[in-house]
């Protein structure tokens, strides 16, 4: 009956390594943003209602929920005059499981006031190459297939680029046959970021949904991910400051949410009023397992944490 | 019906009709994306391998799949046969669907047949079964070399590497898992 204590030796043994990456990790991160006049913070992980999206389930608590991303809490404080802020957090994320999937994981969010989502790569480049440089990894990092170089400049791709360059069919129709998410996952992630990093960006207008749209192409909506080594770490985009468009989209997603039976949210009309006063900022979140994995060599996301859903 | 969460490797659903099992799965979810499934699915009908993605919404029929356990008669013009002891059923498997219970296949042996909508489509033979050895080179006096193997034939014509002090006659216990030898058995 006792026999979960030699198992934790051994499973935690193997794992001592990279559980000492991973600290470092985030001591380094913390580390630079200070060092940058950020403001740490830290907001509710459980709340009321988090944003209706259409393929994010919450998990709830009580009457309430815990966050799928700070991001809520995060947008009010920066509308608040907090120009400057980041966070590390769990969040949590209903039946996510897989290699590089836990339903509990570690957020790394920051924003930034007065920026735009081509700045806010370029402060993630920053903050990358000298978290490396700081752990020791300023000549690049090994990945799946071979060595994925630090050095700037890194690769920005549109998602429109990468779906020509990649994929069998053309960006319009994956979308017309709503298979964009299966053509991304077979066809263009694998190829990202395998010599250098890469910025994936300006995806299509719906799969931004707190993100503002292009002023050159509203076609588009001015999000990205990074990817390295075909892995995908980061999500940022300039923020939507539009109170009125940003209901409309909550409520649309409400409705197919609504449509697939999915559980209802309410509004989270503090957060819509706050977005009154948000000021044009640019935001972006970081999944620590994921980066812990990539500098740790991990092949999965149960390397780099202590416990498991399954060994608890 | 399964749904999509339940999907896991070894799971056996029906798909156009056939058996299949989950020989790979895999998670995957793009940054705001759908839950994807990416799955490995081998026909356990003919062994061929596919690979498909599933949507969380899809849903997924249970293979009607369940073993009966029947006793080995006979081979004839390449199929064997099996009878159910309480019903005197009789059911024919092919080469193909033997694969390697054929090589410790003895007179009377009771085994689990794999049944497919109650269509024969399988065997599991218990986990050790005792063969005789039919041929083999004598054992060299001296030959001490300890861990030193032999090949010999055991009576269902399968060859086996066994240790060199086993001789011909002997009865040998066999792991039908992974087809290797265990121990000598007496009698």
């Amino acid at each position: 009956m006792y026999e979960s204590i030699p198992d934790d030796k051994f499973i935690l043994a193997r794992k001592a390594n990279a559980l000492l990456l991973r600290a470092r990790l985030i001591q380094n991160i913390r580390l630079f943003f200070i060092n940058n006049n950020f403001l740490e913070v830290e907001t509710p992980v459980r709340i009321p209602a988090p944003a209706p999206e259409e393929h994010i389930e919450a998990l709830s608590s009580g009457c309430w929920f815990l966050q799928t991303s700070p991001e809520l809490c995060m947008k009010r404080l920066l509308a608040a005059g907090f120009g400057q802020i980041f966070q590390f957090c769990k969040c949590f994320r209903f039946e996510e499981r897989g290699k590089l999937h836990l339903p509990e994981f570690t957020m790394l969010e920051w924003y930034v006031a007065g920026f735009d989502y081509q700045q806010l790569m370029n402060q993630c480049e920053e903050m990358i190459i000298n978290i490396a440089n700081h752990l020791g990894f300023s000549g690049g990092l090994s990945c799946r297939d071979g060595q994925v170089n630090l050095i700037l400049p890194w690769e920005r791709i549109t998602v429109r680029e990468a779906f020509e360059k990649y994929a069998p069919v053309t960006l319009d129709k994956a979308l017309n046959q709503d298979r964009f998410d299966e053509i991304l996952v077979e066809y263009i992630e694998p190829n990202l970021g395998m010599d250098k990093p890469s910025f994936l960006y300006d995806y299509p207008a719906p799969l931004g949904a707190l993100a503002r749209l292009k002023q050159s192409d509203p076609s588009v909506a001015e999000r990205f991910e990074l990817y390295i080594g075909g892995l995908e770490l980061a999500n940022g985009f300039s923020e939507l400051t539009d109170a009125a468009e940003q209901r409309q989209r909550f409520i649309e997603a409400q409705n197919l949410r609504a449509q697939k039976k999915y559980a209802a949210y309410p509004l989270p009309e503090k957060f819509l009023s706050a977005l009154e006063s948000l000021p044009m900022s640019a935001g972006i979140a970081v999944g620590i397992d994921r980066l812990a994995m990539l500098f740790a060599g991990a092949a999965g996301i149960d390397d780099v944490v202590c416990f498991t859903p399954e060994m608890l | 019906m399964y749904e999509a969460s339940d999907l896991r490797k070894g799971l056996r659903i029906k798909l156009d009709g056939d058996p299949y099992v989950l020989v790979e799965f895999n998670f995957v979810k793009p940054g705001k994306g759908q839950a994807l499934y990416r799955c490995k699915l081998k026909n356990m009908l003919n062994g061929n391998q596919f690979e498909r993605t599933f949507r969380s919404v899809d849903t997924f029929e249970p293979a009607d799949l369940r073993e009966k356990k029947m006793q080995y008669l006979y081979k004839e013009e390449g199929k064997y046969c099996f009878m159910d002891n309480e019903t005197y059923e009789q059911i024919y498997l092919t080469e193909e669907q033997m694969d390697d219970a054929k090589n410790f296949l003895i007179d009377n042996i009771e085994a689990e047949i794999l049944l497919f909508e109650d269509k024969a489509i399988g065997i599991s033979l218990p986990n050790f079964v005792d063969l005789i050895v039919t041929e083999a080179e004598p054992w060299a006096k001296g030959d001490t070399v300890s861990g030193a193997t032999k090949p010999v034939k055991l009576q269902t014509g399968y060859t086996i590497q066994v240790p060199t002090f086993v001789n011909e006659g002997e009865k040998i216990r066999v792991d039908t898992r992974t087809g290797e030898y265990l121990t000598r058995v007496k009698g």
